[in-house]
């Protein structure tokens, strides 16, 4: 987005160079117009800034967004039965004078509600890479458009403490441990009007040497500049700010005021005295807003940048101290890359080669032992064939000699036949001549 | 194997449309200190600003800047002794200069070149400076590319290059048309005509208006470039300077004159006094609260966001590119910037 960018782009290394001289103006030029020319660019742009809530369902972050804000953020109170922790994002667009922002909250719903909560801070980080990545990616595109980027980078995290009164809980040490070094942390008691003053007192100092004993990075208000070095000073001392969140007013005096009304009195919002709301919206809003972009910017965004490309095999220098450029080290990779690219494809031309010999031998050897079958077939067929004509030779022989015999004896048959025959007509013959002698006496 | 792909990118999570809330109704937030807040951070670090002056020797070009600036900005070469010889090639000698104004300071550097057209055969004579410029890209980009980046990159990338145009009366040289048509697309270039006091108000009008005019008849744009302007009141106002005002017809001068009760810059003839600030005169101070007072910003800007990204998308394509991260990067490219 155009304020980060030129932030980190426009302004220089340190004025004090040897080389530099010092000239004195002997009159009017007119540069001192130069913030206001760069504070309207960005103006006219808008402004992006994104709030991250962690914290137990329950614990006020609503509400306490709403107060900061002056406004109802639409939501709905999220249950306690949420199988994980998600993260939900919303975006409103908000107006004062000519200033516009793009503000972003997220909420982590169903955080510290279930039973195991191990994996509980997982969601939150993996949230927070996804936009440095998103970012990053944005950055390293050969055609981008960063000036028009809409920045999603988280810029602050509230990280709500449990009124308990006696320590943090080991979640709470666990989650922000993992969160430092990624994002601004900035602890905050919530529900605070359930704490007596004095507890108070005791509670925050407990909160604070244990997140330093711990050694928990959270948000330090910048000091270096005159103008605030002083008012975040003092408002250091008062961290965590316990805080009470309402959106409803009560009539204190003749004014109407935000407050939480009590059978026993009304806790105003707005009293310095009764909870530290005002002192976080002074730093947050009104004090820190573009430190605490800049830091998001220059210092987590460029350590999470820094892990991603030293993960990806890019290093700054090589073995010999010569600085690498990207390119160079890109190029060598690629390189490496399309080698193994070709080996592996030679490799598999090769196991291929192979592979269709072997089939190839497979399949002169089955086409082998067909043509053999096939010849052993084939002769035993003409064995048989063979054995098979025998026996029909043989057959007809026994068939012929059969039907010799058989006409032999027909023959026979028919000889003696015909001679018998020839016997009877001549027996016949005979009768017939006898009887045609006899009767004639 | 080195996992040059690495996961696919997650789309970030922004769900809705953003709602427009109106909050003044309610109550004071405190959203507009941030405008506060950003000037505090920018006095506190100081801006830098780099210009390039190109002409011929004797047009005046140390002396303007050192008119813009009002300081000795450049070491002049008036009083040109004759040992002082013309350099055999175009030189680039950058100098640089803190000046502080109003808690700001600004780191200025002055990039001047001598020698350039001053030769016989003055062909290429615009390549070493774009040489130049592009070196100061490619130094950024190495920066910018760094694994461990600097905390705030040097900014030596030329923001604003004034052509100096000889005051003939009648038209562009050759050799103007060639420097300004390779180096607009490059660099900024602000096409000023030198020592105006050689012209009368109409000779400078019709001068002018031919400038313009073969300008544009051959393509070059000059700042501020019609395809940047970002909404409709930069396009008017722009307008108005493209199509009236430039190239401004300048005169400089570092030296101070009684006028009128007041002591002005100015240049002394026998015929009268030249005043330098005065707009009857010339339009040195159009120049100077065009260059610094309006739009020293927006040079810069058009600078880093549009002359740098070409020459870094350009590079990145010539060199292979940055690994790919997504598909839609390959989409992206483009072949000839």
């Amino acid at each position: 987005m155009l304020g980060e960018s030129m932030l980190s782009v426009f302004l220089c290394f340190p004025l004090q160079n040897d080389d530099l001289r010092n000239l004195s103006l002997s009159g009017h030029v007119g540069f001192d117009s130069l913030p206001d020319q760069l504070v309207n660019k960005s103006t006219s742009q808008g402004f992006c800034f994104n709030i991250l809530c962690v914290g137990e369902t329950g614990i006020g972050k609503s509400t306490l967004m709403d107060t900061l804000f002056n406004t109802t953020f639409e939501s709905e109170p999220a249950t306690h039965n949420e199988p994980g922790v998600r993260l939900k994002a919303r975006s409103y667009e908000l107006q004062e004078s000519n200033v516009r922002l793009k503000l972003t909250i997220v909420d982590t719903v169903g955080f510290g509600d279930q039973i195991n909560k191990d994996d509980s801070y997982k969601p939150i980080v993996e949230y927070i890479d996804a936009q440095f990545e998103a970012y990053l990616q944005e950055e390293l595109k050969i055609k981008r458009s960063l000036f028009n980027y809409h920045d999603t980078r988280i810029h602050a995290c509230l990280y709500f403490i449990a009124p308990t009164g006696h320590s943090l809980k080991s979640l709470d040490l666990v989650t922000m441990k993992k969160l430092d070094s990624k994002v601004n942390i900035i602890p905050i008691i919530a529900k605070a009007d359930t704490i007596a003053k004095n507890e108070l007192h005791k509670f925050k100092s407990k909160i604070m040497s244990e997140l330093v004993s711990n050694g928990v990075q959270i948000y330090q208000f910048p000091t270096d500049e005159e103008t605030v070095a002083e008012i975040n000073a003092t408002m250091s001392v008062h961290l965590p700010f316990a805080v009470v969140g309402s959106t409803e007013e009560v009539k204190i005096g003749n004014k109407m005021a935000k407050a939480r009304q009590y059978p026993w009195g009304v806790v105003q919002v707005e009293n310095e005295n009764h909870c530290d709301f005002v002192k976080l919206r002074e730093m947050l809003i009104r004090v820190n807003m573009e430190d605490l972009r800049e830091q998001t910017h220059t210092r987590h965004y460029e350590l999470y940048r820094r892990c991603k490309l030293e993960e990806m095999g890019f290093k700054d220098t090589d073995p010999d101290s010569k600085p690498f450029s990207l390119q160079e080290t890109y190029e060598a990779k690629r390189n490496e890359f399309l080698g193994e690219l070709q080996k592996k494809e030679e490799e598999m031309r090769q196991m291929f080669v192979m592979r269709v010999k072997e089939k190839e031998a497979e399949l002169k050897e089955a086409e082998k032992d067909l043509h053999e079958k096939f010849d052993l077939l084939k002769r035993t067929h003409q064995e048989e064939k063979k054995k098979v004509e025998d026996k029909k030779k043989e057959l007809e022989e026994e068939l012929s000699n059969f039907q010799k015999k058989k006409a032999a004896a027909q023959l026979l048959q028919s000889q003696a036949q015909q001679a018998g025959s020839q016997q009877t007509k001549k027996d016949k013959d005979k009768k017939n001549v006898r009887c045609a002698v006899e009767p004639k006496k | 194997m080195s996992d040059l792909v690495p996961e696919p990118r997650q789309k970030p999570v922004v769900p809705m449309k953003p709602v427009s809330i109106n909050s003044n109704l309610l109550g004071y937030i405190g959203i507009d200190t941030i405008i506060e807040q950003m000037r505090k951070k920018t006095m506190k670090t100081g801006f830098d600003f780099n210009i390039m002056v190109v002409g011929q020797s004797g047009l005046g070009k140390s002396t303007l800047v050192n008119t813009l600036f009002k300081s000795q900005v450049s070491r002049k070469s008036s009083g040109w002794s004759r040992e002082e010889k013309i350099p055999k090639t175009v030189e680039i000698k950058a100098i640089g200069h803190v000046i502080e104004e109003g808690g700001v300071k600004m780191k200025l550097t002055v990039i001047d070149t001598p020698g350039f057209g001053d030769q016989i055969n003055n062909e290429n004579c615009w390549e070493p400076i774009e040489k130049y410029i592009n070196e100061q890209y490619e130094k950024f980009l190495k920066e910018e590319v760094n694994i461990a980046r600097k905390k705030r990159i040097p900014d030596t990338r030329v923001h604003c290059c004034l052509y100096f145009i000889s005051p003939t009366g009648h038209s562009l040289r050759p050799l103007d048309l060639e420097f300004m048509k390779h180096l607009s697309k490059v660099v900024n270039i602000i096409p000023v005509i030198a020592k105006a006091d050689t012209m009368t108000l109409e000779e400078k009008i019709e001068f002018k208006q031919r400038v313009r005019k073969e300008l544009e008849v051959n393509g070059i744009e000059f700042y501020p470039q019609k395809e940047f302007d970002e909404d409709l009141e930069d396009k008017t106002e722009n307008d108005k300077i493209r199509q009236e005002s430039m190239p401004f017809a300048v005169v400089g001068s570092d030296k101070e004159y009684q006028v009128n009760g007041k002591r002005v810059l100015g240049r002394k003839t026998p015929w009268g006094i030249i005043e330098v600030e005065n707009l009857n005169h010339c339009e040195f101070a159009l120049l100077r609260d065009f260059v610094i007072r309006t739009h020293l910003q927006d040079l810069k800007e058009v600078t880093h966001n549009i002359h740098y990204e070409t020459y870094r998308a350009k590079r990145l394509n010539d060199n292979g590119g940055l690994p790919p991260m997504t598909v839609e990067t390959e989409e992206n490219h483009e072949s000839n910037l």
